[in-house]
């Protein structure tokens, strides 16, 4: 027993070296059969150890079960709740049911909450661009020594409460807000202008949140552009306003379409929005799933309208992602 | 437009300014309001008190709030920074198949809406049988916050170069020697980057807290929820004020602190 493990322990190095000569042999065999650079990589990759391919995997697994159990399954899960049976008092039982989907698809109730929902969205879409664009180009543009500065207010937005910058709007919109009392003791009005409370007042809210998203990727594109083409555009004769138009507009737009994407997808999925500074009748589909799970424990009600949602924006990040793709909005959101 | 000077320029100079002010107006006005001593949170101010800061200091049910949201907030940045980091190395580090698809899989908690990602962890647990806890709540918090700190982590990670790693390597050190002696000290702003960005964002979630949190348990964003319920009381001017102090002014001393030890470092 002893002798023989003596030997293993003395051949052992030499069991080595000649595996590693007979590797580096077959090695050298076959880069001279086929030398091309994209082989050399494929044999090169094949003679990387089972530990080395798996390491970037062992690195992303805790991440990927993370996303797993919390997003995938509860996804699946979700999926499977919207054809069970709801029996009342928030109970409900497993099923191969379709009378959620038909009650969704027959309500009228449920089309009017998507098309305010599209139509909220899509308002505050378009301002958020039109209010965006400009203040993003001034500071793209700028030579002003302090530009951090800008940049910096502008990423504070996303450092302050989401609730404190919602409801600061009462303060300003409100009976006794800044508006109304700035006119009251100018002596304009005698009774308040009610401003709150209705869709105008969530809308608002809803373009104070998503502004700064809009204006960092607008930023960004505009940042990648070449200043030397639109010198180039104004010495073969483009004005300025042709030279925006038909060079950095065009260049800019592909920042442009990433933050139009955030923000519909951001204030179609919201709902507290709305419950803060909406009135009874500015809810959105956000709203409808809230009240069918939170209020109603209509769990399977609940699973179908948020299963509706998922569908819906996730088919508008999906033809986004299939002309502009996905990775423009990481550079926008790792800023 | 692009003739600095010209009244194209000029236009969109103030129009610029104009924007800011309705981004910061607002919350200036909220500050203020804080300070107000009248009875209901609106204007006209009528002086200048702390008192409202006072009363929340003995709000018991604020406090309580507080603790909470400083526990989720402290461990879900904990845990996605840790995760965080992992997966930036695999994704920046390494070339695999699928990569683009993981990309895509971390990306997406921040795409699909945050009522639609509550009502299915919500889902998850009731078909588990469990009832709602604080557990719950921070898993839920680590899933919203995650993808941000991978896009921190991993942006800074491109800008580091592999030859110091690949230098430490030659030299005899191990895989993890590098990490801890050459990547790490270099990724260091990130990872602190990425710590106040979770702590933040879990310190502020509301959307889906309002769906994931235990009965009668409160953080800073749902509590501020329901007392606006009652009615807008000057209480919750001093809430917003304090909230905005810890989470701008975290940042900023986070940030003045990075600086004073990167000169130090010098």
């Amino acid at each position: 027993m002893r002798v023989t493990r003596a030997l293993n322990e003395k051949s052992l190095p030499i069991i080595r070296y000649q595996q590693l000569n007979c590797i580096a042999d077959r090695f050298a065999a076959r880069i001279a059969n086929n030398a091309s650079p994209k082989n050399i990589k494929n044999i090169m990759s094949d003679a990387l150890t089972v530990a080395e391919r798996r390491r970037p995997w062992l690195l992303l697994a805790p991440t990927l079960i993370t996303l797993a159990v919390l997003m995938v399954i509860p996804m699946i899960i979700m999926f499977t709740y919207s054809f069970h049976v709801y029996l009342g008092n928030g109970r409900d039982q497993p099923d191969f049911y379709l009378g959620n989907w038909a009650e969704f698809f027959t309500d009228g109730y449920y089309h009017y909450g998507i098309w305010q929902t599209a139509r909220i969205a899509a308002i505050t879409t378009v301002m958020c661009a039109l209010m965006g664009y400009p203040a993003a180009y001034c500071i793209a543009m700028s030579r002003f020594r302090r530009k951090w500065m800008l940049l910096l207010l502008l990423i504070l937005p996303f450092w302050i409460s989401f609730i404190i910058r919602t409801l600061s709007w009462i303060h300003i919109l409100g009976e006794q807000g800044a508006i109304n009392a700035t006119l009251r003791w100018l002596g304009l009005i005698s009774e308040p202008i009610p401003m709150l409370y209705n869709e105008g007042s969530v809308i608002m809210g809803m373009i104070h949140f998503l502004l700064p998203y809009m204006i960092l990727n607008v930023y960004v594109s505009l940042e990648g552009i070449d200043r030397n083409l639109v010198s180039a555009a104004r010495t073969l004769g483009c004005t300025a306003w042709q030279a925006f138009r038909e060079v950095t507009l065009p260049l800019s737009l592909p920042g442009l379409a990433a933050g139009c994407l955030l923000c519909f997808v951001l204030a179609a999925g919201s709902y507290v929005t709305p419950l803060i500074l909406g009135g009874p009748s500015n809810f959105l589909f956000g709203n409808l799933v809230f009240d069918a799970v939170m209020a109603e424990l209509n769990w399977p009600m609940g699973a179908t309208l948020s299963m509706v949602l998922l569908i819906l924006l996730g088919a508008i990040a999906a033809i986004y992602s299939r002309y502009m793709g996905l990775s423009r909005i990481y550079k926008g959101l790792s800023r | 437009m692009n003739g600095q000077g010209g009244w194209g320029w000029r236009a969109v100079k103030a129009f610029t300014v104009l924007v800011y002010l309705f981004m910061f107006a607002p919350i200036a006005v909220t500050v203020l309001l804080s300070f107000n001593p009248a009875q209901f949170g609106g204007f006209p101010m009528e002086g200048v008190t702390l008192r409202w800061f006072w009363e929340l200091a003995a709000n018991d049910m604020v406090l309580r709030a507080l603790r909470t949201s400083l526990l989720i907030g402290a461990l879900s940045a904990l845990i996605c920074t840790l995760l965080g980091i992992l997966a930036a190395m695999a994704l920046v580090r390494y070339e695999f198949r699928g990569k683009e698809w993981i990309n895509t899989l971390l990306i997406s908690p921040v795409l699909i809406p945050e009522t639609v990602l509550a009502v299915g962890l919500l889902l998850f647990l009731r078909w588990l049988e469990q009832p709602r806890s604080l557990v719950l709540l921070l898993l839920g918090h680590v899933m919203l916050t995650l993808p941000f700190v991978v896009l921190v982590v991993q942006a800074r990670l491109i800008g580091i170069k592999r030859v110091y790693e690949e230098a430490a390597l030659s030299l005899g050190a191990n895989r993890f020697q590098t990490f801890r002696e050459v990547t790490l000290p270099l990724l260091m702003p990130a990872v602190l980057a990425g710590i106040l960005l979770a702590f933040t964002i879990s310190f502020d979630n509301v959307t889906a807290t309002m769906f994931w949190r235990p009965a009668g348990v409160e953080t800073m964003p749902t509590q501020i929820f329901s007392m606006l319920r009652n009615s807008i009381s000057p209480e919750i001017n001093a809430l917003g004020t304090l909230m905005i102090v810890v989470t701008v002014g975290l940042p900023v001393i986070g940030a003045a602190l990075a600086r004073y030890v990167g000169r130090g470092q010098r």
